[in-house]
């Protein structure tokens, strides 16, 4: 063994090849059959993909760092599941390019926070978090009210994200912009067209309470009002089918 | 630095200076409405200066000829003072963070200055900018140390260290701008990663040609660990960062990957990112600075045989230990689990190899500040790894992830190990480098090494503090069967430690500043007479200690 070692350690070459051939068969195996594996990710009919706003407001989610404080993620805890709600299921973040995981809860977790509070809770507390919790250690986001929201290309954003899966139409792509509009101009015609493309479960609303611009601010709201939303079957499968692992420790 | 060109080299390193200003300019046109423009300004401006500098030294005298035949250590130089301001820079930041924590209101009501943004500055501040330039600088010295031969070209070291620093600069810039791939520790978006791909692969090439000039038979166990870094980190960094942008002209792109797989394939990243970047490189340092200091050869040959291969074959497996009890398919997690415990095997091995490569030098340690670094590393290098292994463990898991605990042990392994083997490693390059008789002052590594020290227990245990706390919070229960504590409960019972945390974190960027001073007053002293050249023997040939 020592020998054919000391072998290998004279031919740079079969070394790097020798490094490139061990470190791989770990990554095969655990990630390729995940792309293969039916049973990885479940099938699911009401899974709905995220509006145009909702991007925008993932998108200043990502770039804000939410992420660095608050999972999406419910681990298969019983205290977990009693805190934040049913157990994340694969399919939730079938269409999250990238996932938002998360690994830190400085926060709480947010997988499920959509239609947990009102728009105008959100608000007030993204513009100053201690105003509502008044220990709070989040910082305030008081210039996504001050930011107009940039969504002109969302056409653009839409056609990458078919790209890499997301099943959006083409009418999807092409109305993008105004599509992003309407869903925060709740009763403006754009806001019906909207309806009619991404269907009656999705929220109209004037997430920012400002009627006359689009602000960051609601596109971030949007988004998450939508978290945990986007199908049900979580919900439906919440009473019976889920088997938690239970840590509790009395008090 | 252009001096040490020839003018053939001159003419090629304006060249690449030239292309450079035109990917700059090409980002700088195509991103014109977007922050991408000012990322490609700040390449079109760099490459300005470095052709502007090339340009006026152009007819400078050529370096004599004889000193093709010595070791080329300009490079390391320029990356082993490089590393020292990003550390600085970045553990400022750091504390700075950790003070946010505490003081949540202290981000002047601007974007660039809130947590979010701020917190992958600092991470990757540290571990690319810090660690980084410290593995590109090492890496080149010990090559060519264990190689006798001189690196396989004068230019393309530059290309390596400064396409990386630029790479950083865009990376940390990026994100208080608001650009960011959110994938942790692979935060930078398409364009940089791009770049990066280049300037790897020109690192690899050079490595691999330097070594095809060797003079000695067998490659070094250093390089080996170097060859894994570079190598690997090259798989990961193309593989996790595959992506679509929105366009030519965006910065922005969404992840080829979603949900599940795309959690697997950030974690088989980020936890190989720690072992292949912050384990194998430094263990390549480890292995050459050590034994040179301590003056004695690496205990065992055999075992560093076992734990090389056992850590490039096994860390791999191991990466979704950050995804227990998740919508991660349960055979995963397993594998993930029974990989991370058996890890602990070759991870002890190299610690071990370590400090007994010690044994019989304990008096140097006691009284060698430089020394005293690199064992204290090998210590918290075989604590930090033994208790990943137990955090893998399932059960462990589910009371530690998410919690600060996690961020102790980043920081026992961070702080503990990366940096202060670097720091034992620069104390001892530096004289060596600038061929100084020694440190400057050795009182102030003395101050130095206990100022690191104590930073790191203190935040170490704070955070072992507060993880656990938090764990058991979240999950107590209270008589009648409803969860006992609120979330906000658990806020509040934090505040002392991140105090605390913030508090060692001061003393450890103070020792840092310290760490700089020292190493640039080293190189105001007066020089020594020029050793001759290729005086240094291998390491593998130093005689044991009486
Ligand atoms: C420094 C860490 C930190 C960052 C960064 C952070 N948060 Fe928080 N977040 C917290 C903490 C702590 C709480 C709990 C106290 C509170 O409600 O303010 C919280 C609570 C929340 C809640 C209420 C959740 C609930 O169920 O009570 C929401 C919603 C939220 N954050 C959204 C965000 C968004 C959106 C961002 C990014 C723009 C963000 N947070 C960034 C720490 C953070
Ligand atoms: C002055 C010294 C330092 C201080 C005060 C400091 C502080 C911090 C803080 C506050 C965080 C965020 C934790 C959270 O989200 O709750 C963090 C994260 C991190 N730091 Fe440091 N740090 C220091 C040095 C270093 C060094 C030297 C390294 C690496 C070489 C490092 C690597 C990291 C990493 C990898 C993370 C991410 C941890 C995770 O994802 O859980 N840090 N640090
Ligand atoms: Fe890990």
């Amino acid at each position: 063994m020592l020998d054919k070692h000391a072998k290998l350690e004279r031919n740079a070459l079969a070394f790097v090849f020798a490094i490139i051939f061990v470190a791989s068969i770990g990554g095969i195996v655990e990630i390729a059959p995940l792309f293969t594996i039916d049973e990885t990710v479940e099938e699911v009919e009401d899974m709905r993909v995220y509006t145009p706003l909702e991007v925008a407001g993932r998108n200043i989610y990502i770039r804000e760092g939410c992420y660095a404080c608050h999972s999406q993620m419910i681990r298969t805890l019983q205290d977990e599941v009693e805190r934040y709600g049913p157990y994340s299921l694969a399919v939730e973040s079938q269409y999250d390019h990238p996932m938002l995981w998360g690994s830190k809860r400085t926060g709480p977790d947010l997988a499920r926070v959509g239609e947990k509070f009102s728009d105008a809770w959100h608000v007030a507390h993204l513009i100053n978090p201690r105003n509502v919790v008044p220990s709070s250690v989040m910082p305030s986001y008081a210039w996504l009210m001050r930011n107009t929201l940039k969504y002109e290309d969302m056409g653009l954003h839409l056609s990458a994200l078919r790209k890499v899966g997301v099943p959006y139409s083409d009418e999807m792509i092409e109305n993008a912009a105004q599509d992003t509009y309407g869903q925060a101009r709740p009763g403006s015609e754009r806001a019906d067209a909207f309806v009619e493309r991404y269907g009656e479960e999705s929220n109209v609303s004037l997430f920012d309470g400002d009627p006359d611009r689009i602000t960051e601010m609601d596109a971030l709201v949007a988004y998450l009002q939508i978290l945990g939303r986007l199908t049900d079957v979580a919900h439906q499968s919440s009473d019976s089918a889920q088997q938690t692992t239970s840590t509790g420790s009395g008090d | 630095m252009i001096s040490q060109l020839t003018r053939d080299e001159r003419s090629s390193a304006m060249y690449l200076s030239g292309l450079l200003v035109l990917f700059g300019g090409f980002l700088a046109i195509a991103g014109r409405n977007d922050v991408l423009g000012w990322h490609g300004a700040m390449l079109v401006f760099s490459g300005a200066i470095l052709l502007f500098a090339l340009i006026s030294r152009f007819y400078d005298d050529e370096p004599a000829r004889e000193s093709r035949h010595e070791y080329y250590d300009d490079p390391t130089k320029f990356g082993v003072v490089v590393a020292m301001i990003w550390l600085v820079f970045a553990t400022f930041v750091g504390d700075w963070v950790a003070w946010l924590l505490v003081f949540p209101e202290a981000t002047f009501d601007a974007g660039w200055s809130s947590f979010g943004r701020l917190r992958p500055v600092h991470t990757t501040g540290v571990i690319f900018g810090f660690g980084g330039n410290a593995l590109i600088a090492t890496s080149f010295h010990v090559l060519q140390r264990t190689s006798r031969a001189r690196l396989a070209g004068s230019v393309s070291p530059w290309v390596v260290l400064i396409g990386f620093n630029l790479f950083c600069i865009m990376a940390v810039t990026g994100y208080m701008f608001g650009i960011t791939a959110s994938k942790e520790y692979a935060e930078p978006e398409w364009y940089a990663d791009l770049f990066l791909v280049v300037i790897w692969v020109v690192y690899f090439v050079l490595y691999v040609r330097t070594l095809a000039r060797r003079q000695e038979p067998h490659i070094y166990v250093a390089n080996w660990y170097f060859m894994a870094f570079i190598l690997v980190v090259a798989i990961l960094h193309i593989i996790n960062n595959l992506a679509v942008p929105v366009s030519l002209g965006h910065a922005k792109s969404y992840s080829l990957f979603s949900g599940v797989q795309d959690a697997m394939t950030q974690w088989w990243y980020g936890h190989n990112a720690v072992a292949f970047f912050l384990t194998s490189g430094f263990l390549g340092m480890l292995y050459y600075y050590l034994p040179r200091r301590a003056g004695r050869p690496i205990y065992s040959y055999r075992m560093s045989i076992i734990s090389f291969w056992g850590i490039t074959f096994l860390y791999m497996w191991a990466g979704s230990h950050h995804l227990h009890y998740t919508a991660l398919p349960h055979w995963v997690q397993n594998l993930g689990m029974t990989f991370s415990i058996i890890l602990v095997v070759p991870s002890w091995a190299s610690a071990g190899n370590a400090l007994l490569t010690l044994n019989g030098a304990w008096e140097k340690v006691r009284d060698d500040a430089t020394l005293r670094f690199m064992f204290v590393a090998a210590v918290f290098y075989g604590l930090s790894t033994f208790e990943g292994s137990f955090m893998a463990i399932r059960p462990v898991n589910s009371l530690s992830h998410y919690t600060d605990w996690t961020v102790g042990h980043v920081h026992a392994g961070a702080l503990g190990w990366v940096a202060m083997i670097t720091f034992g490693a620069f104390y001892t390059l530096v004289p060596m480098l600038w061929n100084r008789e020694r440190m400057y002052s050795s009182r102030l590594i003395e101050a130095h090494f206990w100022l690191a020290l104590s930073g790191t227990v203190i935040y170490v245990f704070s955070m072992w503090n507060s993880g656990i706390i938090q764990g058991l919070m979240w999950r107590a229960y209270a008589e009648n069967g409803t969860l006992a504590y609120s979330f906000m409960d658990s806020v509040d019972a934090m505040a002392p430690y991140y105090v605390a945390r913030a508090v060692g974190g001061f003393l450890f960027f103070l020792g840092g500043v310290i760490g700089l001073y020292n190493i640039w007053k080293t190189i105001k002293m007066p020089a020594q007479a020029h050793t001759p050249i290729y005086d240094l023997p291998p390491v593998v040939d130093v005689e044991p200690a009486e």
